[in-house]
Protein backbone atom coordinates (compact mmCIF):
# COMPACT_ATOMS: atom_id res chain seq x y z
CA UNK A 1 0.00 0.00 0.00
CA UNK A 2 2.60 2.48 1.13
CA UNK A 3 4.15 1.89 -2.61
CA UNK A 4 1.16 2.16 -4.09
CA UNK A 5 0.96 5.49 -2.72
CA UNK A 6 5.13 6.34 -3.41
CA UNK A 7 3.82 5.42 -6.76
CA UNK A 8 1.41 7.43 -7.54
CA UNK A 9 2.73 10.51 -9.33
CA UNK A 10 0.11 13.54 -9.13
CA UNK A 11 1.41 15.21 -12.17
CA UNK A 12 0.43 11.91 -14.26
CA UNK A 13 -2.84 11.85 -12.45
CA UNK A 14 -3.41 15.16 -13.70
CA UNK A 15 -2.33 14.94 -17.12
CA UNK A 16 -4.29 11.77 -17.45
CA UNK A 17 -7.45 13.70 -16.24
CA UNK A 18 -7.03 15.88 -18.75
CA UNK A 19 -6.39 14.23 -21.58
CA UNK A 20 -8.72 11.68 -21.15
CA UNK A 21 -11.99 13.83 -19.98
CA UNK A 22 -10.64 16.40 -23.41
CA UNK A 23 -11.06 12.60 -25.27
CA UNK A 24 -14.12 11.64 -24.34
CA UNK A 25 -15.37 15.33 -25.28
CA UNK A 26 -13.99 14.77 -28.52
CA UNK A 27 -14.70 11.63 -29.29
CA UNK A 28 -18.02 12.10 -28.44
CA UNK A 29 -18.45 14.89 -30.78
CA UNK A 30 -16.53 13.63 -33.19
CA UNK A 31 -16.51 9.90 -33.59
CA UNK A 32 -19.20 8.14 -31.03
CA UNK A 33 -22.55 10.08 -31.60
CA UNK A 34 -21.82 9.99 -35.39
CA UNK A 35 -20.39 6.54 -35.56
CA UNK A 36 -23.86 5.49 -33.60
CA UNK A 37 -25.97 7.85 -35.20
CA UNK A 38 -24.94 6.00 -38.43
CA UNK A 39 -24.86 2.43 -37.02
CA UNK A 40 -28.44 3.11 -36.10
CA UNK A 41 -29.43 4.36 -39.05
CA UNK A 42 -28.42 1.53 -40.91
CA UNK A 43 -30.06 -0.85 -38.48
CA UNK A 44 -33.26 1.37 -38.63
CA UNK A 45 -33.01 0.95 -42.53
CA UNK A 46 -32.07 -2.50 -42.49
CA UNK A 47 -35.22 -3.44 -40.06
CA UNK A 48 -37.28 -0.92 -42.42
CA UNK A 49 -36.42 -2.82 -45.62
CA UNK A 50 -37.56 -6.24 -43.65
CA UNK A 51 -40.64 -5.24 -42.68
CA UNK A 52 -41.50 -3.47 -46.10
CA UNK A 53 -40.36 -7.17 -47.06
CA UNK A 54 -42.29 -9.14 -45.26
CA UNK A 55 -45.29 -6.77 -46.12
CA UNK A 56 -44.05 -7.19 -50.17
CA UNK A 57 -44.53 -11.00 -49.38
CA UNK A 58 -47.55 -10.77 -47.60
CA UNK A 59 -49.28 -8.57 -49.84
CA UNK A 60 -48.24 -11.26 -52.56
CA UNK A 61 -49.37 -13.55 -50.38
CA UNK A 62 -52.93 -11.63 -50.08
CA UNK A 63 -53.19 -11.08 -54.04
CA UNK A 64 -52.39 -14.96 -54.97
CA UNK A 65 -55.09 -15.63 -52.78
CA UNK A 66 -57.33 -13.40 -54.31
CA UNK A 67 -56.14 -14.78 -57.69
CA UNK A 68 -57.19 -18.27 -56.60
CA UNK A 69 -60.59 -17.53 -55.14
CA UNK A 70 -61.52 -15.44 -58.51
CA UNK A 71 -60.17 -18.40 -60.36
CA UNK A 72 -62.29 -19.94 -58.21
CA UNK A 73 -65.07 -18.06 -59.05
CA UNK A 74 -64.79 -18.24 -62.21
CA UNK A 75 -64.82 -22.10 -62.43
CA UNK A 76 -68.02 -22.09 -60.55
CA UNK A 77 -69.57 -19.92 -62.99
CA UNK A 78 -67.93 -21.88 -65.74
CA UNK A 79 -69.36 -24.77 -64.34
CA UNK A 80 -73.39 -23.44 -63.79
CA UNK A 81 -72.86 -21.66 -66.81
CA UNK A 82 -72.19 -25.09 -68.79
CA UNK A 83 -74.70 -26.99 -66.61
CA UNK A 84 -77.60 -24.55 -67.78
CA UNK A 85 -76.29 -25.24 -71.34
CA UNK A 86 -76.25 -28.85 -71.03
CA UNK A 87 -79.57 -27.95 -69.36
CA UNK A 88 -80.74 -25.46 -72.60
CA UNK A 89 -79.73 -27.93 -74.87
CA UNK A 90 -81.18 -30.61 -73.45
CA UNK A 91 -84.63 -29.13 -73.06
CA UNK A 92 -84.31 -27.90 -76.36
CA UNK A 93 -83.38 -31.37 -78.16
CA UNK A 94 -86.42 -32.44 -76.18
CA UNK A 95 -88.36 -29.45 -77.69
CA UNK A 96 -87.42 -30.24 -81.05
CA UNK A 97 -88.25 -33.56 -80.88
CA UNK A 98 -91.33 -33.44 -79.01
CA UNK A 99 -91.98 -30.49 -82.23
CA UNK A 100 -90.92 -33.03 -84.33
CA UNK A 101 -93.06 -35.85 -83.59
CA UNK A 102 -96.26 -33.76 -83.69
CA UNK A 103 -94.91 -32.45 -86.40
CA UNK A 104 -94.47 -35.89 -88.11
CA UNK A 105 -97.84 -36.93 -86.74
CA UNK A 106 -98.94 -34.10 -88.20
CA UNK A 107 -97.93 -35.02 -91.60
CA UNK A 108 -98.51 -38.14 -91.49
CA UNK A 109 -101.92 -37.51 -90.30
CA UNK A 110 -102.29 -34.75 -93.49
CA UNK A 111 -100.35 -38.05 -95.75
CA UNK A 112 -103.23 -40.59 -94.23
CA UNK A 113 -105.82 -37.55 -95.34
CA UNK A 114 -104.77 -36.71 -98.64
CA UNK A 115 -104.55 -40.62 -99.13
CA UNK A 116 -107.78 -41.24 -98.66
CA UNK A 117 -108.78 -38.06 -100.11
CA UNK A 118 -106.66 -39.34 -103.12
CA UNK A 119 -107.94 -42.63 -102.94
CA UNK A 120 -111.49 -41.61 -102.86
CA UNK A 121 -110.60 -39.41 -105.74
CA UNK A 122 -109.46 -42.23 -108.07
CA UNK A 123 -112.30 -44.19 -106.91
CA UNK A 124 -114.24 -41.03 -107.90
CA UNK A 125 -112.84 -40.90 -111.02
CA UNK A 126 -112.42 -44.62 -111.66
CA UNK A 127 -116.23 -44.62 -111.24
CA UNK A 128 -116.62 -42.06 -113.12
CA UNK A 129 -114.73 -43.90 -115.85
CA UNK A 130 -116.02 -47.37 -115.70
CA UNK A 131 -119.54 -45.80 -115.44
CA UNK A 132 -118.18 -43.81 -119.28
CA UNK A 133 -116.54 -46.83 -120.49
CA UNK A 134 -119.95 -49.17 -119.65
CA UNK A 135 -121.75 -45.90 -121.44
CA UNK A 136 -119.42 -46.62 -124.40
CA UNK A 137 -119.70 -49.90 -124.06
CA UNK A 138 -123.38 -49.69 -123.93
CA UNK A 139 -123.15 -47.76 -126.58
CA UNK A 140 -121.43 -50.05 -128.63
CA UNK A 141 -123.45 -53.00 -127.59
CA UNK A 142 -126.22 -50.81 -128.05
CA UNK A 143 -125.22 -50.33 -131.51
CA UNK A 144 -124.31 -54.12 -132.13
CA UNK A 145 -127.10 -55.25 -130.14
CA UNK A 146 -129.55 -53.16 -132.37
CA UNK A 147 -128.63 -55.44 -134.59
CA UNK A 148 -128.83 -58.47 -132.22
CA UNK A 149 -131.10 -57.51 -129.53
CA UNK A 150 -131.42 -60.12 -127.27
CA UNK A 151 -128.01 -61.33 -127.23
CA UNK A 152 -127.13 -57.57 -126.48
CA UNK A 153 -129.63 -57.37 -123.87
CA UNK A 154 -128.17 -60.39 -122.10
CA UNK A 155 -125.09 -58.85 -122.19
CA UNK A 156 -126.03 -55.53 -120.39
CA UNK A 157 -127.68 -57.40 -117.70
CA UNK A 158 -124.81 -59.35 -116.98
CA UNK A 159 -123.05 -56.51 -117.41
CA UNK A 160 -125.31 -54.56 -115.09
CA UNK A 161 -125.28 -57.52 -112.78
CA UNK A 162 -121.22 -57.04 -112.51
CA UNK A 163 -121.30 -53.84 -111.64
CA UNK A 164 -123.62 -54.26 -108.95
CA UNK A 165 -121.81 -56.75 -107.52
CA UNK A 166 -118.65 -54.26 -107.66
CA UNK B 1 3.24 4.21 -34.35
CA UNK B 2 4.99 2.39 -36.80
CA UNK B 3 6.85 0.24 -34.32
CA UNK B 4 3.67 -1.46 -33.22
CA UNK B 5 2.93 -2.56 -36.94
CA UNK B 6 6.23 -4.84 -36.82
CA UNK B 7 5.92 -6.46 -33.66
CA UNK B 8 8.52 -9.11 -34.45
CA UNK B 9 11.68 -6.96 -35.88
CA UNK B 10 10.82 -5.28 -32.24
CA UNK B 11 10.83 -8.27 -30.40
CA UNK B 12 14.44 -8.85 -31.84
CA UNK B 13 15.38 -5.54 -31.43
CA UNK B 14 14.53 -5.72 -27.69
CA UNK B 15 16.63 -8.82 -26.97
CA UNK B 16 19.70 -7.05 -29.10
CA UNK B 17 18.46 -3.99 -26.44
CA UNK B 18 18.94 -5.99 -23.90
CA UNK B 19 21.51 -7.61 -24.74
CA UNK B 20 24.15 -5.03 -23.34
CA UNK B 21 21.72 -4.33 -20.36
CA UNK B 22 22.81 -7.59 -18.70
CA UNK B 23 26.39 -7.25 -19.04
CA UNK B 24 27.04 -3.61 -17.89
CA UNK B 25 25.33 -0.93 -15.80
CA UNK B 26 22.27 0.15 -16.67
CA UNK B 27 22.85 4.16 -16.09
CA UNK B 28 19.32 5.10 -16.09
CA UNK B 29 19.22 3.11 -12.61
CA UNK B 30 21.68 4.94 -10.55
CA UNK B 31 24.39 2.67 -9.07
CA UNK B 32 24.15 4.56 -5.33
CA UNK B 33 20.38 4.35 -5.61
CA UNK B 34 20.73 0.62 -6.47
CA UNK B 35 22.25 0.30 -3.14
CA UNK B 36 20.78 1.89 -0.78
CA UNK B 37 18.00 0.03 -1.63
CA UNK B 38 18.49 -3.20 -2.46
CA UNK B 39 21.03 -4.85 -0.18
CA UNK B 40 22.63 -7.69 -2.16
CA UNK B 41 23.44 -5.15 -4.89
CA UNK B 42 27.06 -4.70 -5.15
CA UNK B 43 28.78 -1.33 -3.37
CA UNK B 44 30.07 0.39 -6.06
CA UNK B 45 30.96 4.56 -5.59
CA UNK B 46 29.34 7.18 -7.78
CA UNK B 47 30.86 8.71 -10.41
CA UNK B 48 33.77 5.72 -11.18
CA UNK B 49 32.88 2.94 -13.49
CA UNK B 50 30.70 0.53 -12.25
CA UNK B 51 31.62 -3.50 -11.37
CA UNK B 52 30.37 -6.16 -13.10
CA UNK B 53 26.50 -6.54 -11.38
CA UNK B 54 24.80 -9.87 -10.58
CA UNK B 55 22.31 -11.02 -13.64
CA UNK B 56 19.61 -11.25 -11.73
CA UNK B 57 19.85 -8.18 -9.60
CA UNK B 58 20.42 -6.18 -13.48
CA UNK B 59 17.06 -7.92 -14.58
CA UNK B 60 15.24 -6.94 -11.51
CA UNK B 61 16.66 -3.33 -11.42
CA UNK B 62 15.43 -3.66 -15.19
CA UNK B 63 11.63 -4.69 -14.78
CA UNK B 64 11.74 -1.75 -11.46
CA UNK B 65 12.72 0.79 -13.91
CA UNK B 66 10.57 -0.44 -16.80
CA UNK B 67 7.83 -0.69 -14.10
CA UNK B 68 8.01 3.15 -13.28
CA UNK B 69 7.79 6.05 -15.50
CA UNK B 70 10.26 7.87 -16.60
CA UNK B 71 11.13 11.51 -18.09
CA UNK B 72 12.17 10.70 -21.29
CA UNK B 73 11.09 7.97 -24.14
CA UNK B 74 14.32 5.66 -24.16
CA UNK B 75 13.37 3.02 -27.20
CA UNK B 76 16.52 1.05 -26.61
CA UNK B 77 20.05 1.09 -25.59
CA UNK B 78 23.28 -0.57 -26.68
CA UNK B 79 26.65 -0.29 -26.22
CA UNK B 80 29.47 0.13 -28.65
CA UNK B 81 32.92 -1.09 -28.78
CA UNK B 82 34.26 1.32 -26.15
CA UNK B 83 32.25 0.14 -23.97
CA UNK B 84 29.87 3.75 -23.72
CA UNK B 85 26.79 2.97 -23.28
CA UNK B 86 24.21 4.57 -25.48
CA UNK B 87 20.29 4.99 -25.57
CA UNK B 88 18.29 5.30 -28.91
CA UNK B 89 15.06 7.48 -27.65
CA UNK B 90 14.28 10.93 -26.76
CA UNK B 91 13.94 13.59 -24.03
CA UNK B 92 10.81 14.63 -22.79
CA UNK B 93 10.12 18.09 -21.47
CA UNK B 94 9.65 18.03 -17.57
CA UNK B 95 7.15 20.80 -16.24
CA UNK B 96 7.74 21.72 -12.62
CA UNK B 97 5.93 23.85 -10.38
CA UNK B 98 8.49 25.60 -8.23
CA UNK B 99 8.66 29.23 -7.33
CA UNK B 100 6.96 29.51 -10.49
CA UNK B 101 6.71 27.16 -13.71
CA UNK B 102 9.66 25.63 -14.58
CA UNK B 103 10.19 24.12 -17.91
CA UNK B 104 13.21 22.78 -19.21
CA UNK B 105 13.99 19.05 -21.03
CA UNK B 106 14.74 15.86 -19.59
CA UNK B 107 18.12 15.65 -20.97
CA UNK B 108 19.27 18.05 -18.63
CA UNK B 109 19.21 15.03 -16.32
CA UNK B 110 21.89 13.12 -18.42
CA UNK B 111 25.03 14.27 -16.95
CA UNK B 112 27.66 12.07 -13.96
CA UNK B 113 25.23 13.40 -11.14
CA UNK B 114 22.14 13.59 -13.14
CA UNK B 115 21.27 16.69 -11.29
CA UNK B 116 19.95 19.28 -13.51
CA UNK B 117 20.28 23.45 -12.82
CA UNK B 118 17.23 25.05 -14.04
CA UNK B 119 17.23 29.00 -13.00
CA UNK B 120 19.72 28.63 -10.14
CA UNK B 121 17.57 25.37 -8.76
CA UNK B 122 19.02 22.35 -8.71
CA UNK B 123 16.71 19.35 -9.37
CA UNK B 124 17.82 15.62 -8.75
CA UNK B 125 16.58 12.35 -10.43
CA UNK B 126 16.16 10.16 -7.78
CA UNK B 127 14.40 6.50 -8.03
CA UNK B 128 12.17 8.36 -10.76
CA UNK B 129 11.25 11.30 -8.93
CA UNK B 130 12.49 14.45 -9.05
CA UNK B 131 14.13 16.07 -5.85
CA UNK B 132 15.83 19.60 -5.27
CA UNK B 133 19.16 19.25 -4.45
CA UNK B 134 21.46 22.28 -3.23
CA UNK B 135 24.54 22.15 -5.40
CA UNK B 136 25.22 20.36 -8.58
CA UNK B 137 27.00 17.82 -6.94
CA UNK B 138 23.99 17.65 -4.09
CA UNK B 139 22.80 13.86 -2.99
CA UNK B 140 19.29 12.85 -1.85
CA UNK B 141 19.46 12.49 1.87
CA UNK B 142 17.52 9.42 3.33
CA UNK B 143 16.17 8.64 6.56
CA UNK B 144 16.47 5.47 8.09
CA UNK B 145 13.23 4.43 6.31
CA UNK B 146 15.10 5.06 3.09
CA UNK B 147 12.67 7.86 2.44
CA UNK B 148 13.83 10.28 0.66
CA UNK B 149 13.81 13.90 2.77
CA UNK B 150 14.45 16.20 0.22
CA UNK B 151 11.59 18.84 -1.18
CA UNK B 152 9.77 17.46 -4.17
CA UNK B 153 8.75 20.05 -6.49
CA UNK B 154 5.16 19.86 -7.74
CA UNK B 155 5.76 17.69 -11.22
CA UNK B 156 3.62 18.21 -13.92
CA UNK B 157 6.38 16.65 -16.59
CA UNK B 158 5.05 15.16 -20.00
CA UNK B 159 6.78 11.79 -18.87
CA UNK B 160 6.75 8.66 -21.41
CA UNK B 161 3.89 7.96 -19.91
CA UNK B 162 1.94 11.49 -20.43
CA UNK B 163 3.30 11.19 -24.13
CA UNK B 164 1.53 7.59 -24.67
CA UNK B 165 -1.73 9.10 -23.18
CA UNK B 166 -1.12 11.73 -25.95
CA UNK B 167 -0.27 9.39 -28.50
CA UNK B 168 -2.83 6.85 -27.75
CA UNK B 169 -5.55 10.23 -27.84
CA UNK B 170 -4.24 10.83 -31.21
CA UNK B 171 -4.38 7.64 -32.71
CA UNK B 172 -7.78 6.76 -31.15
CA UNK B 173 -9.40 10.42 -32.11
CA UNK B 174 -7.78 10.14 -35.94
CA UNK B 175 -9.01 6.34 -35.86
CA UNK B 176 -12.75 6.68 -35.11
CA UNK B 177 -13.11 10.01 -36.41
CA UNK B 178 -11.78 8.16 -39.89
CA UNK B 179 -14.60 5.76 -39.19
CA UNK B 180 -17.24 8.12 -38.48
CA UNK B 181 -16.49 10.04 -42.02
CA UNK B 182 -16.42 7.13 -43.24
CA UNK B 183 -20.10 6.43 -42.73
CA UNK B 184 -21.05 9.69 -44.67
CA UNK B 185 -18.78 9.14 -47.55
CA UNK B 186 -20.19 5.74 -48.12
CA UNK B 187 -23.39 6.07 -47.44
CA UNK B 188 -23.80 4.08 -43.84
CA UNK B 189 -21.21 1.13 -44.66
CA UNK B 190 -18.25 1.77 -42.54
CA UNK B 191 -14.84 1.74 -44.86
CA UNK B 192 -11.15 1.55 -44.09
CA UNK B 193 -9.15 0.90 -41.39
CA UNK B 194 -11.89 1.66 -38.79
CA UNK B 195 -14.12 -0.89 -40.24
CA UNK B 196 -12.18 -2.97 -37.85
CA UNK B 197 -13.63 -1.67 -34.72
CA UNK B 198 -16.93 -1.12 -35.70
CA UNK B 199 -18.21 -4.74 -34.97
CA UNK B 200 -16.25 -3.75 -31.12
CA UNK B 201 -18.04 -0.64 -30.97
CA UNK B 202 -21.66 -2.53 -31.61
CA UNK B 203 -20.03 -5.17 -29.52
CA UNK B 204 -19.72 -2.34 -26.50
CA UNK B 205 -23.36 -1.10 -26.86
CA UNK B 206 -25.35 -4.43 -27.47
CA UNK B 207 -23.70 -6.74 -24.89
CA UNK B 208 -22.01 -3.77 -22.12
CA UNK B 209 -23.84 -0.93 -22.30
CA UNK B 210 -27.72 -2.21 -23.04
CA UNK B 211 -28.00 -5.27 -20.89
CA UNK B 212 -26.03 -3.63 -17.99
CA UNK B 213 -27.70 -0.08 -18.10
CA UNK B 214 -30.77 -0.67 -20.22
CA UNK B 215 -32.26 0.71 -23.29
CA UNK B 216 -33.53 3.56 -21.48
CA UNK B 217 -30.85 4.97 -20.11
CA UNK B 218 -27.80 3.74 -21.75
CA UNK B 219 -27.10 6.55 -24.67
CA UNK B 220 -25.91 8.76 -22.07
CA UNK B 221 -23.00 6.72 -21.05
CA UNK B 222 -21.78 5.82 -24.80
CA UNK B 223 -19.41 7.91 -25.25
CA UNK B 224 -17.54 6.98 -21.53
CA UNK B 225 -17.62 3.25 -22.27
CA UNK B 226 -16.33 3.51 -25.54
CA UNK B 227 -13.20 5.67 -24.75
CA UNK B 228 -12.57 3.74 -22.11
CA UNK B 229 -12.53 0.41 -23.62
CA UNK B 230 -10.32 1.60 -26.24
CA UNK B 231 -8.22 3.58 -24.38
CA UNK B 232 -7.34 0.81 -22.00
CA UNK B 233 -6.82 -1.86 -24.43
CA UNK B 234 -4.88 0.32 -26.99
CA UNK B 235 -2.87 0.93 -24.29
CA UNK B 236 -2.88 -2.82 -23.26
CA UNK B 237 -1.90 -3.25 -26.37
CA UNK B 238 1.11 -0.60 -26.56
CA UNK B 239 2.53 -2.13 -22.95
CA UNK B 240 3.00 -5.15 -24.98
CA UNK B 241 5.16 -3.88 -27.99
CA UNK B 242 8.86 -3.67 -27.66
CA UNK B 243 8.24 0.25 -26.73
CA UNK B 244 8.35 -0.96 -22.91
CA UNK B 245 5.37 1.56 -22.24
CA UNK B 246 3.54 0.68 -18.98
CA UNK B 247 0.83 3.79 -18.76
CA UNK B 248 -2.27 0.84 -17.41
CA UNK B 249 0.08 -0.48 -15.03
CA UNK B 250 0.55 2.76 -13.38
CA UNK B 251 -1.60 3.65 -10.15
CA UNK B 252 -2.17 7.10 -11.56
CA UNK B 253 -3.72 6.31 -14.64
CA UNK B 254 -6.14 3.45 -13.04
CA UNK B 255 -6.76 5.73 -9.82
CA UNK B 256 -7.87 8.22 -12.41
CA UNK B 257 -9.86 6.09 -14.50
CA UNK B 258 -11.61 4.37 -11.42
CA UNK B 259 -12.18 8.15 -10.34
CA UNK B 260 -14.36 9.01 -13.10
CA UNK B 261 -16.40 6.54 -13.16
CA UNK B 262 -16.83 7.14 -9.67
CA UNK B 263 -17.78 10.56 -10.00
CA UNK B 264 -20.29 9.72 -13.20
CA UNK B 265 -22.13 6.97 -11.30
CA UNK B 266 -22.18 9.07 -8.33
CA UNK B 267 -23.17 12.29 -10.53
CA UNK B 268 -25.60 10.50 -13.02
CA UNK B 269 -27.41 8.48 -9.88
CA UNK B 270 -31.11 8.75 -9.58
CA UNK B 271 -33.25 8.53 -6.40
CA UNK B 272 -33.72 4.65 -6.21
CA UNK B 273 -29.61 4.55 -5.86
CA UNK B 274 -29.49 6.50 -2.68
CA UNK B 275 -32.41 5.18 -0.93
CA UNK B 276 -30.90 1.60 -1.81
CA UNK B 277 -27.85 3.02 0.20
CA UNK B 278 -29.17 4.79 3.05
CA UNK B 279 -32.52 3.71 3.42
CA UNK B 280 -32.38 0.20 2.52
CA UNK B 281 -36.23 -0.87 1.50
CA UNK B 282 -37.23 -4.73 3.23
CA UNK B 283 -35.19 -4.99 6.07
CA UNK B 284 -36.13 -4.43 9.18
CA UNK B 285 -35.11 -0.77 10.53
CA UNK B 286 -32.03 -1.73 13.05
CA UNK B 287 -30.59 -3.39 9.76
CA UNK B 288 -31.07 -0.06 7.78
CA UNK B 289 -28.75 1.41 10.12
CA UNK B 290 -26.29 -1.06 9.64
CA UNK B 291 -26.43 -1.37 6.53
CA UNK B 292 -26.26 2.09 5.49
CA UNK B 293 -22.07 2.37 5.79
CA UNK B 294 -21.83 -0.75 4.84
CA UNK B 295 -23.78 -0.17 1.35
CA UNK B 296 -22.12 3.74 1.59
CA UNK B 297 -18.62 2.15 1.73
CA UNK B 298 -19.25 0.03 -1.26
CA UNK B 299 -20.03 2.54 -3.46
CA UNK B 300 -16.04 4.07 -2.59
CA UNK B 301 -14.63 0.00 -2.67
CA UNK B 302 -16.14 -0.62 -6.23
CA UNK B 303 -14.43 1.85 -8.00
CA UNK B 304 -11.30 1.49 -5.95
CA UNK B 305 -11.26 -2.88 -7.02
CA UNK B 306 -11.69 -1.42 -10.47
CA UNK B 307 -7.91 0.35 -9.72
CA UNK B 308 -6.53 -2.13 -8.37
CA UNK B 309 -7.61 -4.74 -10.63
CA UNK B 310 -6.62 -3.06 -13.83
CA UNK B 311 -3.25 -1.92 -11.96
CA UNK B 312 -2.20 -5.63 -10.47
CA UNK B 313 -3.24 -7.31 -13.72
CA UNK B 314 -0.60 -5.57 -16.10
CA UNK B 315 2.05 -5.13 -13.39
CA UNK B 316 1.78 -8.30 -13.34
CA UNK B 317 1.82 -9.51 -16.64
CA UNK B 318 4.57 -7.38 -17.17
CA UNK B 319 6.67 -8.56 -14.56
CA UNK B 320 6.15 -11.88 -15.33
CA UNK B 321 6.88 -11.50 -19.34
CA UNK B 322 9.58 -9.24 -18.68
CA UNK B 323 11.47 -12.20 -15.49
CA UNK B 324 10.91 -14.57 -18.29
CA UNK B 325 12.54 -12.45 -20.88
CA UNK B 326 15.39 -11.86 -18.21
CA UNK B 327 16.05 -15.97 -18.12
CA UNK B 328 17.17 -16.35 -21.18
CA UNK B 329 20.10 -14.35 -19.95
CA UNK B 330 20.47 -16.06 -16.50
CA UNK B 331 20.68 -19.32 -18.17
CA UNK B 332 22.68 -18.09 -21.07
CA UNK B 333 22.69 -22.05 -22.37
CA UNK B 334 20.57 -23.54 -25.46
CA UNK B 335 18.00 -25.77 -23.47
CA UNK B 336 17.15 -22.97 -20.62
CA UNK B 337 17.58 -19.92 -22.77
CA UNK B 338 14.93 -21.52 -25.20
CA UNK B 339 12.53 -23.22 -23.08
CA UNK B 340 12.50 -19.38 -21.36
CA UNK B 341 11.71 -18.31 -25.05
CA UNK B 342 8.94 -20.08 -25.84
CA UNK B 343 7.33 -19.44 -21.88
CA UNK B 344 7.53 -15.84 -22.67
CA UNK B 345 6.06 -16.18 -26.17
CA UNK B 346 3.11 -18.06 -25.07
CA UNK B 347 2.93 -16.03 -21.88
CA UNK B 348 3.08 -12.93 -24.20
CA UNK B 349 -0.14 -14.72 -26.27
CA UNK B 350 -1.88 -14.66 -22.57
CA UNK B 351 -1.32 -11.01 -22.26
CA UNK B 352 -2.66 -10.03 -25.34
CA UNK B 353 -5.88 -11.38 -24.26
CA UNK B 354 -5.44 -10.35 -20.66
CA UNK B 355 -5.10 -7.03 -22.87
CA UNK B 356 -8.63 -6.74 -24.14
CA UNK B 357 -9.68 -9.05 -21.16
CA UNK B 358 -8.80 -5.97 -18.85
CA UNK B 359 -10.47 -3.52 -20.97
CA UNK B 360 -13.50 -5.44 -20.98
CA UNK B 361 -14.34 -5.97 -17.59
CA UNK B 362 -13.06 -2.70 -16.85
CA UNK B 363 -15.63 -0.99 -19.45
CA UNK B 364 -17.84 -4.09 -18.28
CA UNK B 365 -17.77 -3.48 -14.70
CA UNK B 366 -18.33 0.40 -15.03
CA UNK B 367 -21.41 0.08 -16.91
CA UNK B 368 -22.56 -2.20 -13.96
CA UNK B 369 -22.21 0.53 -11.70
CA UNK B 370 -23.90 2.74 -13.99
CA UNK B 371 -26.76 0.37 -14.63
CA UNK B 372 -27.40 0.42 -10.72
CA UNK B 373 -27.16 4.08 -10.22
CA UNK B 374 -30.14 4.88 -12.84
CA UNK B 375 -31.46 1.24 -12.33
CA UNK B 376 -35.56 1.83 -11.26
CA UNK B 377 -36.77 0.04 -8.80
CA UNK B 378 -40.77 -0.72 -8.26
CA UNK B 379 -40.93 -3.48 -6.00
CA UNK B 380 -38.94 -2.55 -3.06
CA UNK B 381 -39.86 -6.07 -1.90
CA UNK B 382 -38.15 -8.40 -4.38
CA UNK B 383 -34.93 -7.01 -4.15
CA UNK B 384 -32.29 -8.53 -2.45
Amino acid sequence: MEKLINDFSLGLFFWQFLIFVGLIFLLKKFAWKPILDAVNEREEGIRNALLSAENAKKEMQNLKSDNEKLLAEARLERDTMMKEAREIKEKMINDAKAEAQTAGQKMIEQAKASIESEKNAALAELKAQVSTLSLDIAEKLLKDELSNKEAQTKLVEKMLGDVKLN
Amino acid sequence: MVFSKKPLRFIIATLVAFLPLVSSANPTVDSTQVSAETTHAVETTHGESAEPKDVKTEIKEFIDHHLKDSYDFNIFGYKDEAGKQHHVGFPLPVILIDNGLQVFSSSKFHNDHEVAEVNGTFYKLHHGKIYKVDSAQGEVTMDEHHHATNEKPLDFSITKNVFMIFVVALIMFLLFKSLAKSYVKNGGIASGVGRIFEPIVLYVRDEIAIPNIGEKHYKRYMSYLLTIFFFIWFLNIFGLTPLGINVTGNIAVTACLALITYLITTFTAKKDYWGHIFWMPGVPVPMKFILAPIELLGTIIKPFSLMIRLYANIVAGHIVLMSLIGLMFVFKNWIGSSLSFFLSFAISLIEILVALLQAYIFTMLSALYFGSAVEEHHHDEAHH
